[in-house]
Order: C-alpha cells, then sequence, then structure tokens
C-alpha cells in the first residue's frame, strides 16, 4: 500500500501533503478500526487503499478536510460495504454488511465503540506478530500494515524481489483468514509470551535497519525509524509493562548515534572514536526518559539491562571516563536472565576494561573452546582486542587475522585491517 | 460395522488447475449425496492448503507453534481429531493437550467452509 501520487510529492502541493500527512499518521489506526469491522484483512486493506485515492480527488476539489482521519474512516467504510457486496465468498457477510451499516448511520461512535477503538491497532500488532505465522511473513506484514513502507520498500530493505515480498505478505493474509487467527489483545495469561515476541518482531527490525551490512542505506535507516514508531506506539498502548520502555530506549539510545558510527568515506567508527557531538541529542534524551520510566516499574528485562549498558555509553563523557565496572555488573545480570555467547562475549570485554585484560581473557576461555562458536567473528575479533590490550602481538595478529577472514561486511574488514596493521 | 477414513491426496494445483477442479464440484456433491443415502457417510470435508497448517509441538513442557506442516518423515499419520472451536488459538491449545504432541507432531488444519464455498460457486454458475 502507497499513498497515491508517490510518498515524497508533497513538497509544494498542499493537498499532496495533506494525504501524505494523513497516509502516515491515520493510515493504521483506520486500517485497525475497519479490519475489526470487516473481519478480513485484504478488504479492509483494499478499501482503505481507495479512501486514499479518493481523497487525493476530493480534497482537491472541495479543500483538505478539518479532520482528514475521520473523512478517510467514512470513505474506507464506504468502500469496504462496496466491496463486501461484491465478495460473496465471506460467510458472515450479511452480518458484516449490517454492522458498517449500522456505524455509517451513527454521527458519533457508541462509548463501547469508543473504547473498543482505543485497542484496534494492538489487536493488529498482536495479529500481525502472531506465532502459527512464521517471522520473516511476521515482520513483513507488521512494517506493511502498522508502518509508513511500501511492498518494494520492504522488499529492498530485506535484499529480496518485490514479487517475493508480495507473495509472503499475501500468503500471510491468506492464512490469517483461512486458519481464522483471532483479531485480538491475548487474554492475561497468555500476554506476557505473546508480548514478548512482538517486542521480538519490532526489535528485529530495528536491527536489520541498525547493522546495515549491506543494501540500501536509506531504506534501512527507514526500518529503524519505522522501529521506533511501533515503539513509541506500544509504549503509548501498554504505557505499565516495564520492557516496551526497555526495548523503546534501547532503539533510541542506539539510533541516536547511527549516523556517527560511519565516517564521510563510509569507514566504520568504533564507539570509542565517534564524534559525540554529532550524536542526536533529542534521541539520546527520549531514550534516557523511556528507560527511567522503566525501571520505575520495577520488572526488569533484557531489554531494560540493554539499554541501561548503552546509556552507560552514551553518558561517559568520553571512552576513559566511561563506567566499566558497572556496565560488566549489568552483563553479569543479563547473563542470568538472558544467557547467550553474545552476553558472555560483551562482559568479558566490559571485565576486560575494568579490571584488566587478563580478567577479561579468563571470561573467554570456555567461548573460544567451544567448537560452536568458532566462526563467530566479532568473537575473535574482541580476543584480539584483548591479547593486544595483553601485549600477546602475535597473538593478537593471529586472532585478527582469523576476524578478517570471517568479517561479512567491508567497513568492519577495513576497520579490522587497519588495527592489524598498527599492531 | 467397522468405519474406515479415506485420506485423500493430491499434488498442489495451480491457478489453471484449480479452476478445472473447481468445475468437478457437482460430481463431489452428488458422490456425498450418495454415500450419505447409503448411510455410509459419517464425516467429510475439504482442507484448506497446506500452507495455512501450524505444526503443534510440545518439548521439555514449552510449547512450540511453527508455521506450516512439518512432519518428519519418519512420522506417520496416527488419528484424528474434528474439533469445532471459534479461532486458531482454541484449536492450538487443545492440540498441545494432546499426549502424541509431546513425541510427535499435531498438525491443525482449517475445514474449508462449505456453506461459503457453495455460496461463491452458486454466485459463479449464476453469472454464466
Amino acid at each position: 500500500m502507497s499513498p497515491p501520487g508517490g510518498r515524497r510529492s508533497g513538497v509544494g502541493d498542499p493537498v499532496a501533503a495533506a494525504v501524505a500527512r494523513a497516509f502516515r499518521d491515520e493510515r493504521a489506526a483506520v486500517l485497525a478500526t475497519l479490519i475489526r469491522h470487516v473481519g478480513d484483512f485484504q478488504i479492509a486493506e483494499d478499501a482503505v487503499q481507495d479512501a486514499f485515492a479518493a481523497a487525493v480527488v476530493a480534497w482537491r476539489r472541495d479543500g483538505v478536510p478539518a479532520n482528514p482521519g475521520a473523512w478517510i474512516t467514512v470513505a474506507a467504510r464506504r468502500k469496504a460495504i462496496d466491496l463486501l457486496r461484491r465478495d460473496r465468498s465471506l460467510a458472515d457477510r450479511a452480518a458484516r454488511l449490517g454492522q458498517l451499516a449500522r456505524l455509517d448511520a451513527q454521527e458519533h461512535p457508541s462509548v463501547s465503540e469508543a473504547s473498543a477503538i482505543a485497542d484496534d491497532r494492538l489487536r493488529l500488532i498482536f495479529t500481525c506478530c502472531h506465532p502459527a505465522l512464521d517471522l520473516p511473513a511476521r515482520v513483513a506484514l507488521t512494517l506493511r500494515t502498522l508502518g509508513g513502507l511500501t511492498t518494494g520498500e520492504i522488499a529492498r530493505a530485506f535484499l529480496v524481489s518485490e514479487p517475493t515480498m508480495g507473495k509472503r505478505i499475501v500468503r500471510a493474509k491468506r492464512k490469517i483468514a483461512d486458519a481464522h487467527i483471532p483479531y485480538r489483545v491475548p487474554a492475561d495469561e497468555e500476554l506476557p509470551d505473546r508480548l514478548r515476541g512482538v517486542l521480538r518482531v519490532v526489535y528485529l527490525i530495528f536491527n536489520e535497519g541498525y547493522s546495515a551490512s549491506e543494501g540500501d542505506r536509506l531504506v534501512r535507516g527507514e526500518l529503524c525509524g519505522e522501529a521506533i514508531r511501533l515503539g513509541r506506539l506500544l509504549g503509548e498502548l501498554m504505557r505499565d509493562d516495564a520492557e516496551v520502555w526497555g526495548l523503546l530506549a534501547l532503539m533510541l539510545l542506539h539510533d541516536g548515534r547511527r549516523g556517527a558510527r560511519v565516517d564521510p568515506d563510509g569507514r566504520y567508527v568504533a564507539l570509542g572514536e565517534q564524534d559525540r557531538s554529532s550524536w542526536d541529542r533529542d534521541l539520546i534524551d527520549e531514550g534516557v526518559r523511556a528507560l527511567e520510566r522503566a525501571v520505575r516499574l520495577r520488572r526488569p528485562g533484557q531489554y531494560q539491562l540493554q539499554a541501561a549498558i548503552t546509556a552507560l555509553h552514551v553518558q561517559a563523557p568520553d571512552p576513559e571516563g566511561t563506567n566499566w565496572a558497572q556496565i560488566a555488573e549489568l552483563y553479569g545480570a543479563l547473563a542470568k536472565l538472558s544467557p547467550s555467547p553474545v552476553v558472555e562475549l560483551n562482559r568479558a570485554t566490559a571485565v576486560g576494561f575494568a579490571s584488566g585484560p587478563a580478567a577479561g581473557l579468563d571470561l573467554l576461555e570456555p567461548l573460544l573452546r567451544d567448537p560452536a562458536l568458532e566462526r563467530y567473528q566479532p568473537l575473535h575479533a574482541a580476543h584480539a582486542e584483548l591479547l593486544r590490550r595483553a601485549r600477546d602481538l602475535p597473538g593478537a595478529a593471529r586472532a585478527y587475522e582469523r576476524a578478517i577472514a570471517l568479517s561479512a561486511n567491508a567497513v568492519e574488514r577495513a576497520e579490522l585491517e587497519r588495527r592489524l596493521a598498527t599492531l | 460395522m467397522p468405519e474406515y477414513m479415506l485420506l485423500l491426496y493430491s499434488p498442489e494445483f495451480d491457478p489453471a488447475e484449480a479452476a478445472e477442479r473447481e468445475a468437478e464440484l457437482p460430481v463431489w456433491m452428488e458422490l456425498n449425496e450418495s454415500l450419505r443415502e447409503a448411510g455410509l457417510l459419517v464425516a467429510n470435508g475439504r482442507l484448506h492448503p497446506a500452507d495455512s497448517a501450524t505444526t503443534v509441538r510440545v518439548r521439555d513442557g514449552e510449547t512450540e507453534v511453527t508455521d506450516g506442516p512439518f512432519a518428519t518423515t519418519k512420522e506417520i499419520l496416527g488419528g484424528y481429531y474434528l474439533l469445532d472451536c471459534s479461532d486458531l488459538d482454541e484449536a492450538l491449545r487443545h492440540a498441545a493437550r494432546l499426549p502424541i504432541a509431546r513425541f510427535g507432531s499435531v498438525e491443525v488444519r482449517p475445514v474449508m467452509d462449505l456453506s461459503a464455498m457453495q455460496a461463491s460457486y452458486q454466485a459463479a454458475t449464476e453469472e454464466k
């Protein structure tokens, strides 16, 4: 789905700009409510798309309405009634049509309808992230229905062809319809588990944009933006969940430094060497506020711990002033909560700074013996750094060579080669 | 009288073949009617395509839900349940309760809504 007239044609054309703004700000909410009324993703999406196309013509003729969201809601509902009249395959078509007609006759939504509307975007998120859909489909569907990206843009960001991505989204929508995946916020007993799944999808979208190992950097930056928008929306809809705020904080604190990670020549810049004045302070401040909010809820979780670690990095006046002892402690807590080789590796690095390279190398020892991590590039890069600081230069050179051989990212490889050369 | 289950297999077909298969619908309906009249038909149904399937397994007390029919070649069809549920979540919940989910897998496939199928078939023939 894309705004009629193209995403970026708003400059200098007030009607096109108003349509683009309504598309960005209102589309997900209108779509989410219409899916509940129609009971079918595809019909609701087609109706919303038609409503935006109609807006371009009508707003140019009659002027931009005072409440564009309300205009689109009514237009989309009427398009949905047209589409439902023509589609006989839906089992409860008559009941759906009756409900839509009743809504169309009301000037203001009833109290029960108004409270249902408040939860519609949450229903949409949980349905798009349902575990009966495979993970790539959850990611694509979430971006497509809740975000503002076109299928083509999602395809480019994930390095697949547009028809492939289109098929993935169509198939997911068909499964939701055929298998009757419910359109609702899960009951309390399933909510924690299902919310973890939602946060995982959002973080995956963010990381896909942030890692930027290949592909179109601009589109990948939009993925970070979309993930943060979803994080803010979840914060608005689930205000009392600490991990929702923890994830939002984590993404904001990373994204605030995105521009500083690559220099004008496209070379990777390590955290310690980044120009701190080029960080986006607004994003970082918002991230710190989100983290404080999470901590006040007193339900620690993995995203909050990761955000707290990132905040310590960001808040240090310079690399030497970083509180490595506290970072090492937070990694220790994270290792207890969700143990993984990545966490162990980062803990070893932090301990290496807090208590000296020998202590870090001790922690690295079991990881280096694990055959499953033999080809894990960051392990060898971190090993090389610790050996260099421990003054074992031949050992460091061997570890750098191993890391270079395993690196898939040109920017990162160049940086490792530079460090090897300075030994 | 002993009961027998007839399991229907076919390759997945493309849209052109699908139209051909749809045209055979009266043959199926006639056949079902004759089985019903003879008092032989207990239940029958048409399943949605395999990509609407969800597989449920329970390992170490954790329910694993995966998209698609992922039975391993060593697993053989051993039984069936036909449940009337309000949605997929309810069906998955009961699938996870079956003891076989702990060592085998339960494939949950939606059965096609025949009344909607017949309505769309009638609509198509009326248009002709």
